[in-house]
């Protein structure tokens, strides 16, 4: 709810961990879930002597954000060290790129109630994550550095939101702009997309921006619009009880939906930036920066233009199955196998997603493959399941069962064969002589009788529509003289 | 053995026609420790066991004629990492830490085949020009003991002058390598920045720090960076320029070289026992064939300034790592996380270490970037120009190690600035990443003076030649501190 006669000024900074298979300065492994301490090096404890070892393939990831955000790539650029002492940091000093972010000047588009509108990327910069620390009951404290190098997107956007919804808005732009190119899971609640809001009211009309405040402790998006409404409400009584707002970073009660002071920022941190010495100078090349573009999966903007244009779907449909990448990697894969597109969308969007929603599990931990998922569409419109028998090929090709050996081996083949329906058909007929008159003396009750008992005949298992084909043809071969 | 006396080829030469083993050269090393090292104090640590090991399993293999190194000891400046032997830095914050890895050089010269014989003693993390600094022990001259070594590879360059061991590794941040050679009359060269891999080096100033080479010869020290240079893929800053042989070819003939002298570096400062002493040697090189021109460095004077803004500010992010958390020296009785970085950073470091990290803070923190380490690096930048304009047009540089020999203990330790300005005339080398060499020149009052030879990037070959030619002229090496008292 924005307060009456104040205008709310929102900048969010959003850190995405890369996928890349070594750290952003070490060739240690890049893993989770691993014992304390185990993915690590010298490098990464910052042993005496050590040197970094900067990798390429973080730099690129950084590139294709840069590209997906619409962002210009700095062709040179140098690495900087930002110093500060922390346990979990065993330099003392974060390698990143301060004077020469891998992008500036981006945008992504955002739409609320309707309205679209453009949201400024100030900057991105590739840097290395810290490691973690823990306090034991013991009175020690424990630092586990298997996070530590782990290569990190940082994306601030320009203050241009102004209602918690845009900023949910944004947020799930950049988590699918993000996503589509594969470089992060952008998974809020594994950390590897982790977002601090920056926010401040002012008087409408006012010319100058409220004082800022931080927040953090935001761990999903729903927090983050929640948590900025807070702050609008809580900034807002402030001055309307005559107050002044102090520049504070705050963080988010998950159970409250309050905001509750962490520190109060008195002066600005001096984190002593200049360029780290133990690297060289990077130049990018033009034939860089295409081979990098080259190789970018197809954003989701393109995607739905795709799904709408050459393959039918409504624009609404074409929304959804982007909505993620592996869902619209998933749906492409499955047309390419040969379904039928409308019926694969419907899949996807119905049945898929229901399944995904009660095993809480995401598409590719399922034993789900476009191969089968595609076999099981063709199975229907072929005629030889009914989307009845679907039902029970979907649960098999949810447990990675093959839909063509399932419907052999369960006997679900519809009777689709006018050779073999004719005489069940014509067994109805004879049996029921007194339905074939009232037929012809227009009572379309009989028909439906008729379909019944052929159904009852098959055990259900007779293809409507060639039942229906046949069982017209019959009767209209059977008019009484 | 003898190793004021026998150059490294000799000793090769007698290891391969069995005359001697690797085992007498270590044994015979381990002598000269034992009996003049209570007078020098060059070590730290003397890895006896680790050596004689080596020696024994090299004999019972044999010595390759193509292995001019093998079977020769050798000692390592202590801020070079040695896997499974205690490594200080000269510094109380690593009083214990025994590394698990070994630095690039190290594992590149036992390749080689040469025994690392011990770690020598230097000024804490390498800042100072008088190894004063070192937590442990005063190195003394070896022309002197009433006299300063230089520094920071002190121990270093008294080890060899001395006759310990045939030659040892330093690090050269703004004439750690040639000076303290000047001051004990041996040859120093620092080579061009990113020639010698930087991977386990305890890390001074990243964008300044190389390794180098301290012998009793020119060819000697050829030698040996031979065996160290080249690419590392744990440096990235390490360069994929090819390695010559830099002791194949060296003549006694400079004709044809053209010599350039810069005036700036026989300003105010410079003793006369100095500039007479080089003038001389400069007269020695034109009789070789060479031409010698003067010419100008104009930002020489901002030279000391502006390297220990930015050489400080660098030392001082490159040693916070040493908070007491992970290893090195962790502080008693702390209060909490900040006492602890406090009291194991005030107790675990010397007042020039403090002193510098100071320097360096201020000069990154926000009020002071631009005013500090900008503008000094700015200066970098001009200095290296200044150098680019006279190779454009000569082979060389000439001119003096240091302002004046060696002087007393103590002499200069109360004032930071007299000791930093007689870094004035090895700084530059190391502002524009060049190549610098010091070779005996001369005596004054019985102690030896340094002349520098300063080529363009990569330009090694050039100075060992005329370092070469030089010394064959005038044999100053044959001179020996055996008379010190």
């Amino acid at each position: 709810m924005a307060v009456p006669n104040f205008e709310t000024t929102i900048g969010l900074e959003v850190h995405v961990e890369l996928k890349t298979n070594s750290k952003a300065m070490s060739p240690s492994p890049v893993g989770y879930g691993a014992e304390p301490n185990q993915n690590t090096n010298v490098i990464d404890w910052g042993y005496p002597g050590v040197l970094p070892q900067a990798n390429q393939g973080a730099l690129e990831y950084g590139m294709m954000a840069a590209t997906a955000l619409h962002a210009d790539i700095t062709r040179d650029l140098h690495w900087d060290r930002k110093n500060y002492f922390y346990p979990d940091n065993p330099k003392a000093y974060q390698i990143t790129q301060q004077q020469q972010p891998i992008g500036k000047n981006g945008w992504l588009e955002v739409e609320v109630d309707g309205e679209t509108k453009r949201i400024g990327i100030t900057e991105m910069h590739v840097e290395e994550d810290a490691g973690k620390n823990t306090h034991g009951t013991s009175g020690y404290s424990y630092v586990d550095l298997n996070r530590q190098g782990t290569p990190l997107i940082e994306i601030v956007s320009e203050p241009d939101m102004t209602t918690p919804d845009e900023a949910y808005a944004y947020l799930e732009a950049l988590r699918q702009a993000i996503q589509f190119t594969g470089i992060s899971d952008v998974k809020m609640q594994e950390g590897s997309m982790r977002v601090d809001a920056n926010i401040s009211i002012r008087p409408v009309g006012s010319k100058e921006y409220g004082t800022k405040v931080e927040l953090k402790n935001l761990n999903s998006f729903n927090y983050v619009r929640k948590g900025i409404a807070f702050e609008e409400e809580r900034q807002a009584k402030i001055y309307l009880a005559g107050g002044t707002i102090q520049q504070q970073t705050r963080r988010f009660d998950e159970a409250t939906g309050e905001t509750a002071l962490m520190r109060v920022k008195e002066t600005a941190d001096d984190y002593r930036y200049f360029p780290e010495p133990d690297l060289t100078p990077v130049h990018i090349s033009e034939e860089w920066v295409q081979k990098v573009a080259d190789e970018l999966p197809e954003a989701a903007p393109e995607r739905r233009k795709h799904y709408v244009d050459d393959l039918g779907l409504e624009p609404y449909d074409a929304k959804v199955l982007t909505q993620t990448l592996e869902m619209s990697d998933f749906f492409d894969a499955t047309v390419s196998e040969g379904a039928n597109a409308k019926r694969a969308a419907n899949y996807l969007m119905g049945d898929v997603n229901a399944y995904l929603n009660e095993k809480q599990m995401d598409l590719q931990e399922t034993e789900l493959t476009p191969k089968h998922l595609a076999a099981m569409i063709n199975l229907i419109d072929d005629g030889t399941i009914s989307t009845k028998m679907a039902k029970k090929v979907f649960t098999a090709i949810t447990k990675g069962e093959d839909p063509v050996a399932y419907v052999e081996a369960n006997g679900l083949k519809q009777l689709s064969d006018p050779a073999e329906l004719q005489p069940i058909i014509d067994e109805i007929l004879d049996a029921n002589e007194q339905s074939i008159i009232d037929f012809h003396n227009g009572k379309d009750r009989a028909v439906g009788f008729l379909v019944g008992q052929i159904m009852k005949a098959t055990k259900g298992n007779a293809n409507p529509g060639v039942v229906n084909k046949i069982l017209m043809a019959s009767l209209q071969a059977r008019k009484p003289e | 053995m003898d190793f004021l006396h026998t150059d490294l080829e000799t000793l090769h030469q007698q290891l391969v026609d069995k005359e001697i083993t690797a085992t007498d050269l270590v044994q015979a090393a381990l002598d000269n420790i034992d009996a003049t090292d209570p007078k020098y104090d060059a070590f730290i640590t003397v890895m006896k066991d680790e050596a004689l090991a080596q020696a024994a399993q090299l004999d019972a293999q044999g010595i390759d004629a193509d292995d001019i190194l093998a079977g020769i000891p050798y000692g390592i400046k202590d801020n070079i990492v040695t896997k499974d032997v205690l490594t200080t830095a000269a510094s109380r914050m690593l009083e214990n830490f025994v590394p698990i890895y070994d630095a690039t050089v190290v594992e590149k010269l036992r390749d080689a085949g040469a025994i690392g014989i011990g770690k020598l003693n230097m000024d804490e993390f390498a800042m100072g020009s008088t190894t004063e600094t070192s937590y442990f022990k005063q190195t003394k001259n070896a022309w002197n003991t009433d006299k300063v070594p230089g520094g920071s590879s002190g121990g270093s360059a008294a080890a060899v002058a001395s006759g310990q061991i045939p030659y040892a590794l330093g690090t050269d941040t703004g004439g750690s390598v040639r000076q303290p050679a000047a001051f004990n009359g041996i040859v120093g060269m620092k080579p061009t920045y990113g020639r010698v891999s930087r991977w386990g080096v305890i890390a001074f100033a990243s964008s300044f720090d190389q390794v180098g080479v301290l012998a009793r010869t020119v060819k000697d020290n050829a030698h040996v960076l031979t065996a160290l240079a080249g690419q590392d893929a744990q440096d990235q800053t390490s360069s994929a320029q090819a390695v010559p042989d830099f002791a194949a070819n060296l003549t006694t003939d400079l004709s044809g070289m053209k010599i350039a002298v810069p005036k700036e570096y026989f300003g105010r400062g410079v003793s006369e026992e100095v500039k007479t002493t080089i003038e001389a040697g400069l007269e020695t090189l034109k009789s070789l064939g060479a031409t010698v021109d003067e010419v100008s460095l104009p930002h020489t004077q901002y030279g000391v300034a502006a390297y220990y803004i930015l050489a400080s500010a660098e030392a001082s992010s490159n040693l916070q790592r040493f908070d007491g958390i992970r290893y090195g020296f962790r502080a008693d009785n702390v209060k909490n996380l900040e006492d602890l970085y406090v009291q194991s950073r005030s107790q675990g470091f010397g007042d020039e270490v403090k002193r510098r990290i100071m320097l360096g803070t201020y000069s990154l923190s926000a009020g002071s970037y631009d005013a500090f380490f900008k503008k000094a690096a700015q200066i970098r930048t001009l200095m290296a120009d200044d150098f680019k304009k006279v190779f454009a047009d000569y082979d060389l540089i000439v001119g003096p190690t240091a302002p004046n020999v060696a002087y007393n203990f103590g002499e200069n330790s109360d004032d930071p600035e007299i000791t930093y300005m007689n870094d004035v005339l090895t700084i530059p080398v190391n502002m524009a990443g060049l190549p610098g060499m010091s070779v005996n020149a001369g005596f004054a009052n019985e102690l030896p003076v340094g002349m520098q030879f300063i080529g363009d990037q990569f330009q090694e070959e050039k100075l060992y030649q005329a370092g070469y030619a030089f010394e064959q002229a005038t044999k100053l090496y044959e001179k020996t501190p055996g008379g010190a008292k």
